[in-house]
């Protein structure tokens, strides 16, 4: 397992919404839900570009999902599986908030 | 060799023959040559009047452009047959052309009867029903002030329109003692005349004119029976139809005794191989004064040409329309010619309706009924006329007011398979259930399947309730509620958010909603709290409600920059802020483009950019253009009177007034305007939500037009508008749209699936049928009052502005985005370009 590094201030978040980080030259995707932090990878692997962290956040069928703001489909949060096509799936993070910070690993 | 089909006429009935025959299979067997004697292919008798209000010729026009030419149909314009030699086979022209037939159609319509009035032949005494007569009409009316239209029935009234339309003071010359003397009983008849003589036109009933001479006053004066005179310089004969049988009775063919062409329930006439349609048959002792039998009757010739058996088996004369913006319907035999009947009255004076039934003597099934001010239940009534149905026990509960809630619920279920709900496009029960079965969703599609509505409309609520019913039973969700979290229609969100006085969305959802939201709630309530308060989307509760678009106010790009689009009022803008514009894309190596909104738009800017980008347009005295927002995109103008020789209006002016005045409303979907500065149309407004085209006399108001994916031509609205009164309908017009329609609903498809369409429409704006109409000013008002740049709030706010960044921990650029320079400018390198690393600019 990879090393958490420190990303930003908790404070640095949008509740119900996401924000782009870095993470060792990789984009990632930070999402605020319920004082839950999510870590997926921005890159949108249907669109092929880095905006996974601009979508709107909600629920499915109670599941925590993002929408890609390019084409709408809809990733699981906590697996980062898509729902309408399954083989397309957002790498997960590891997350800890320790003293107001976001760590991901 | 192919067999030879002569049409004679090419009015309504003739041009549906023609459209319903070339796409049956037997037409391939045929060449068809058609003779019209008018200068001009078929066109819409029955809007007629409309050309006075805004519409052309072309408007009218029933047949779309190269229809003829591509199914290889033969038409000869300005061409009337003469004989027809139905031995030989054989009819000859005008101008001498003379050809052999095999099957011969007769569609030569009818005539307006003059009545034999000595000085019926002056000048400026004419007939009503060409366009040819439109527009002499037209030319008699800019010399006369007073008008009158000899004739009381439902034709004579829809031209006592058009004169008033035509700017004349109106009056109606009536020979029997009530208007409609055939349609209506003489309650519903005298309810008409109060309502139309409130209108300003004067109605003279029981008049028979004995001469028409020299005025004093006016141009001519008319003598009546009993003495009494009436001056005025324009005479409009409306006082019945005759068939046009000239050419039939010439060649022997069998005639009725008071004229017609006679025909069997094949409509074939008493030569062989001829048939007859339209208004100048005579069936079973009637003509048909409408074209829905005319329809029916060429549907059955085209069903023999196809060796199918069909009979016409006559037709139903009900009627329903708006008179002088009066609503009439008459249904059967409303005045109980059988003895034995028994008829119910309801009359409301202060409402001014009144409607009445006629029932067999056992009181089991309707025989006829009026309405006169509320119509409401015709589709009901005609129902249970057509079908035969029985009626309930009490069948005065059908017409009394529902205000204990006790009306009979007579349910779109209780209608046959069999019965026709549409009687313009013989559309039924049935029709529309297959329409459903093959896929319809809602009552736009199954429109578009069937064509439904689409002619008079009087249909329009009937066929709405069945086609609910239908997707209802087949578990279709009718279900409003937009997604699994809000058991609500957008509208329905609207008023709670706006009654409640919701501020943002957690408290909707916690008073309304379940779990999280989604992408479809979240920025459907974003837009409802902009809509209502003007919510600013960039405030932090707001922020998750976003689409992206609307998060970073700008469209997102395949790479996922975004679009610089400032606004340029009206498409106008000084050399000083080009000049702004292209330094900006040069400094940011921005893609430039004159967009199809008359606007520049800049892709390609980087997030990080965007906040200093925005800085420099808006020192430069540029705004947001919000292209990205589901609000007002452009106001397209054209060149108007200002420097175009034939501008009647300042167009450009009146569209940057509009888009000032409307920039930034949030709405249901985006909106679009035009301004044209005459009826050239250089600016399409008829191609926008709302159009606004300048005439000689003020502006004239399109609504609900729309390009896109289906494009729709908008209706005209109103006309000859000062600016308070055009403003005063805007404003009107896009708080209700707002209001009531659906997610994403554009104008367009709005309009389509508003239970009664344009008329309604025009009831709520123009003449305040609800009377809200100073409320949605006063919203409106509020909205514009409000207004503020979102760009400029960001550039106001360090805090906002930081919300533009490519990493919140890193200021690196992101790596996914590539370029490759073409024809000057920088693009996004595709997929295989970034693999072969080839060509690939860094910026
Ligand atoms: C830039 C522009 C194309 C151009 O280079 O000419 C454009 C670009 C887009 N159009 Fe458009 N439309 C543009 C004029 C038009 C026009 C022409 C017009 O306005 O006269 C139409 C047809 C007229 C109409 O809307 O009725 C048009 C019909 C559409 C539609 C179909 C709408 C419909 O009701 O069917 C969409 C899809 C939608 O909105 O859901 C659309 C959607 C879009 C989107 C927003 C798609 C998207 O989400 O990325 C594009 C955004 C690109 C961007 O980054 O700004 N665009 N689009 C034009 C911007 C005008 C402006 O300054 O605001
Ligand atoms: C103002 C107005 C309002 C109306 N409103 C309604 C309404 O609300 N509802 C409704 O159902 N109906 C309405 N009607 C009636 C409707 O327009 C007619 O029923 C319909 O037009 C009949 O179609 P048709 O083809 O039989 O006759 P037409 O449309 O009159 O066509 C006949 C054509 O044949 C041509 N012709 C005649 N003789 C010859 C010849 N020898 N050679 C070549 N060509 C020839 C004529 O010039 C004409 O163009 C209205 C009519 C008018 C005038
Ligand atoms: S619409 Fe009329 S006024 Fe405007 S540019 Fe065209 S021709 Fe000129
Ligand atoms: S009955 Fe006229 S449109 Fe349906």
């Amino acid at each position: 397992m990879s090393e958490f590094i420190k990303i930003c201030a908790l404070s640095d978040l949008i509740p119900d919404a996401g924000i782009p980080a870095l993470l060792n030259g990789k984009a990632i995707a930070l999402f605020y839900v319920d004082g839950q932090v999510y870590a997926l990878s921005n890159y949108d692997p249907i669109g092929q570009a880095n905006v996974i962290s601009r979508g709107i956040v909600g629920s499915i069928k109670g599941e925590l999902v993002v929408a890609s703001p390019l084409y709408k489909e809809h990733y699981s949060l906590s697996t980062g599986v898509c729902v309408e096509k399954s083989d397309a799936t957002l790498t997960v993070y590891a997350v800890k908030v320790e003293g107001g910070d976001v760590w991901v690993a | 060799m192919k067999k030879k089909l002569v049409v004679v006429g090419n009015g309504m009935v003739g041009h549906a023959f023609l459209d319903k025959f070339v796409s049956s299979s037997a037409f391939a067997d045929y060449a068809v040559t058609v003779f019209g004697e008018e200068p001009r292919v078929a066109y819409d008798r029955v809007y007629l009047s409309s050309y006075f209000s805004g519409k052309t010729a072309e408007d009218l026009s029933l047949v779309p452009v190269g229809f003829y030419e591509s199914n290889g149909i033969d038409i000869r314009l300005n061409e009337k047959v003469m004989s027809i030699d139905t031995t030989a086979q054989t009819i000859t022209t005008a101008s001498g052309v003379s050809m052999a037939y095999d099957k011969l159609v007769l569609a030569t319509g009818s005539y307006p009867f003059v009545p034999p009035i000595e000085g019926n032949n002056r000048d400026a005494c004419l007939v009503y029903r060409t366009i040819e007569d439109l527009e002499a009409m037209k030319e008699a009316a800019t010399r006369s002030k007073i008008g009158v239209v000899v004739g009381g029935g439902l034709l004579g009234l829809e031209a006592a329109k058009a004169l008033v339309d035509l700017g004349l003071q109106t009056h109606v010359v009536e020979f029997a003692p009530r208007l409609m003397p055939v349609q209506l009983d003489n309650g519903g008849a005298s309810m008409l005349r109060r309502k139309i003589e409130k209108l300003g036109v004067k109605i003279h009933t029981s008049k028979g004119t004995k001469i028409i001479e020299d005025g004093e006053t006016a141009r001519h004066k008319m003598v009546f029976n009993d003495g009494e005179s009436l001056e005025t310089d324009f005479i409009l004969f409306s006082a019945g139809i005759r068939p046009r049988d000239e050419l039939a009775k010439q060649s022997g063919i069998a005639m009725g005794a008071r004229g017609g062409i006679v025909i069997n329930d094949q409509c074939q006439t008493s030569a062989a191989h001829v048939y007859a349609i339209g208004e100048c048959a005579l069936h079973g002792g009637m003509i048909y004064g409408l074209v829905a039998p005319g329809y029916a009757m060429a549907q059955v010739v085209v069903d023999q040409l196809n060796h199918k058996p069909a009979a016409f088996a006559g037709a139903d004369m009900s009627t329903k329309l708006k008179l002088m913006g009066v609503d009439v319907a008459s249904i059967g035999d409303p005045h109980g010619t059988d003895e034995a009947a028994k008829s119910y009255i309801y009359e409301n004076g202060p409402q001014e309706v009144y409607k009445k039934l006629v029932v067999s003597s056992d009181g089991k099934k309707l025989l006829g009924a009026v309405l006169v001010g509320d119509v409401d239940d015709y589709g009901n009534l005609l129902q249970l006329k057509l079908n035969d149905m029985n009626l309930p026990e009490h069948p005065d509960d059908l017409i009394l007011p529902a205000r204990s809630g006790s009306k009979p619920a007579f349910g779109a279920d209780a209608l046959p398979d069999s019965a026709q709900l549409c009687s313009c496009y013989d559309v039924s029960k049935g029709k529309i259930i297959q329409a459903i079965d093959d896929g319809a969703t809602c009552l736009a599609d199954v429109k578009n399947a069937t064509k439904a509505c689409t002619g008079c409309g009087g249909c329009t609520q009937l066929v709405t309730s069945v086609v609910n019913a239908e997707l209802a039973k087949r578990g279709v969700e009718v279900s409003k509620a937009i997604c699994e979290h809000f058991p609500y229609s957008r509208q329905e969100l609207y008023h709670i958010v706006k009654v409640e006085g919701h501020k943002d969305f957690e408290s909707v959802l916690h008073a309304h909603g379940e779990g999280h939201g989604c992408d479809i709630c979240k920025p459907a309530i974003g837009s409802i709290l902009g809509s209502v308060w003007n919510a600013y989307a960039l405030d932090k509760k707001n922020i998750p409600l976003q689409d992206t678009n609307d998060r970073y106010l700008g469209n997102m790009q395949k790479d996922g920059t975004y679009s610089i689009i400032p606004r340029v009022p009206g498409g106008e803008i000084t050399p000083d802020k080009l000049i702004v514009l292209g330094q900006v894309a040069k400094d940011y190596q921005l893609y430039t483009k004159i967009n199809g909104g008359q606007r520049i738009v800049l892709f390609g800017a980087k997030l990080p950019d965007m906040p200093t980008i925005w800085q420099r347009l808006i020192d430069a005295g540029f705004e947001s253009g919000q292209a990205y927002a589901k609000a007002l995109r452009t106001v397209k103008s054209c060149v108007g009177s200002t420097w175009c020789r034939y501008g009647m209006l300042d167009s450009v002016k009146m569209a940057i007034d509009l888009e000032n005045r409307y920039k930034g409303v949030r709405s249901p979907h985006k909106m679009k305007m035009g301004v044209s500065g005459c009826t050239r149309e250089c600016a399409e407004a008829q191609a926008k939500d709302v159009g606004v085209i300048a005439t000689e006399n003020g502006w004239n108001l399109f609504v609900c037009g729309n390009g896109g994916m289906k494009p729709r031509h908008a209706d005209l609205f109103a006309v000859d508008l000062d600016e308070a009164t055009l403003y005063k309908y805007i404003d009107r017009f896009i708080m209700f749209y707002i209001q009531t329609a659906g997610r994403l609903e554009r104008t367009a498809t709005w309009l389509g699936n508003l239970e009664g369409g344009i008329d309604y429409l025009r009831q709520v704006v123009i003449e305040d049928s609800l009377g809200i109409g100073m409320h949605l000013e006063m919203q409106m008002q509020a909205l514009v009052d409000t207004y503020q740049c979102d760009w400029q709030q960001v550039v106001d706010d360090p805090e906002k502005a930081k919300l533009f960044y490519n990493f919140v921990n890193d200021d690196a650029k992101d790596p996914e985005q590539l370029y490759v320079r073409e024809r000057g400018q920088l693009r996004p390198a595709t997929a295989q370009e970034k693999l072969e690393s080839l060509a690939i600019e860094l910026v």
